[in-house]
């Protein structure tokens, strides 16, 4: 009974080993990466579009409209980042259907890497948008006293994004398993329709999450008021 | 009893114990926060996307903690190094 993607092992040389883990990571990445290039060679503004350029349209339109309802005023600044997030994690749930794969993100390592992504992140954009000062400054509204609370609600934030994801993953693919050695075929599709639905959840909340909390990392503290509108 | 049977007890009753327990509350509040919404979207439908989406991220915020409780008892179960140590001690014996 497998716990997660790292103990299955392609192939080790002394340090090095390559386990499920790496393996499906570039895997996913390849896929994802190769596949957008391949399809935005030849981009058309016109009529006539290709469907493989529709569909990447229509992600990439849905994500931006997403990040602005959360709030962020110019979206074209972070969808690399959260788009990116979404992406994977969502591919990585998806391809449960191919048999002999395993997701990534059943790996503790996976989902506390994406976590600390995003912890990393929200200062980069907070300090992006506001300046060193003004984001610092944010920690001690507010007052001072409140200032260990908020550092331990930002470290708790990281935990428990990782922690969500991989519990989420980790219990499709266990439930699965253990299913599939107790009754016979109806059941475990059930259950692995179940997966592939909370896994696409999954993914949507981690990047909304992410969204919000950068968010409130980047909104205006004192809004100064608006010039005279010029045309 | 001897240690070993001991500890054996102990992890599986926990493990058992801790996702029994620890799916009450998490199973009550997505109860109230689902019924809430569907209340608010019968008194605005036009705002449907919005509540919507927030009904999700509560309820992937609630059932983090049913999430915890799974994650405490899969260690008991499968990675518990209690388990792990006194087995060692038996085998190095």
């Amino acid at each position: 009974m497998r716990l997660s993607p790292d103990e299955m092992m392609f192939w080790q040389y002394g340090l090095f080993k390559l386990n499920g883990t790496i393996v499906f990571t570039w895997a996913l990445m390849v896929v994802l990466a190769v596949g957008s290039k391949l399809i935005t060679r030849k981009l058309s503004t016109g009529l006539e579009r290709s469907r493989w350029q529709s569909l990447l349209e229509i992600v990439v339109t849905g994500i931006e409209k997403q990040i602005e309802d959360v709030g962020l005023r110019h979206p074209e600044r972070y969808i690399g980042f959260l788009g990116t997030l979404f992406l994977f994690v969502a591919l990585a749930s998806l391809c449960t259907i191919i048999p002999g794969y395993e997701p990534p993100t059943g790996s503790l390592s996976t989902t506390a890497a994406l976590a600390l992504c995003v912890l990393v992140a929200v200062p980069f954009f907070g300090i992006k948008e506001q300046g060193l000062t003004g984001y610092l400054k944010s920690y001690v509204e507010p007052t001072v006293i409140m200032l260990p609370f908020n550092i331990i609600s930002e470290l708790s934030r990281t935990l428990a994004l990782a922690v969500r994801l991989f519990g989420n993953m980790m219990s499709g693919t266990m439930i699965l398993a253990i299913l599939l050695t107790v009754t016979p075929f109806i059941f475990p599709i059930a259950m692995s329709v179940l997966g592939l639905l909370t896994g696409m959840v999954q993914a949507y909340i981690f990047s909304i999450l992410a969204a919000v909390y950068i968010a409130s990392a980047t909104r205006v503290r004192n809004p100064k008021p608006e010039p005279a509108a010029k045309r | 009893m001897d240690s070993i049977t001991l500890i054996a007890i102990a992890s599986i009753v926990t493990a058992g114990l801790t996702i029994a327990l620890g799916s009450i509350g998490p199973a009550l509040g997505e109860g109230r926060a689902v019924a809430t919404a569907l209340s608010s979207l019968a008194q605005q439908p036009d705002s449907a996307t919005t509540i919507t989406r927030t009904l999700f991220v509560g309820l992937a915020m609630i059932e983090s903690i049913a999430i915890y409780c799974f994650v405490v008892s899969m260690i008991l179960i499968f990675a518990n190094p209690f388990w792990n140590h006194i087995i060692a001690q038996a085998a190095g014996k």
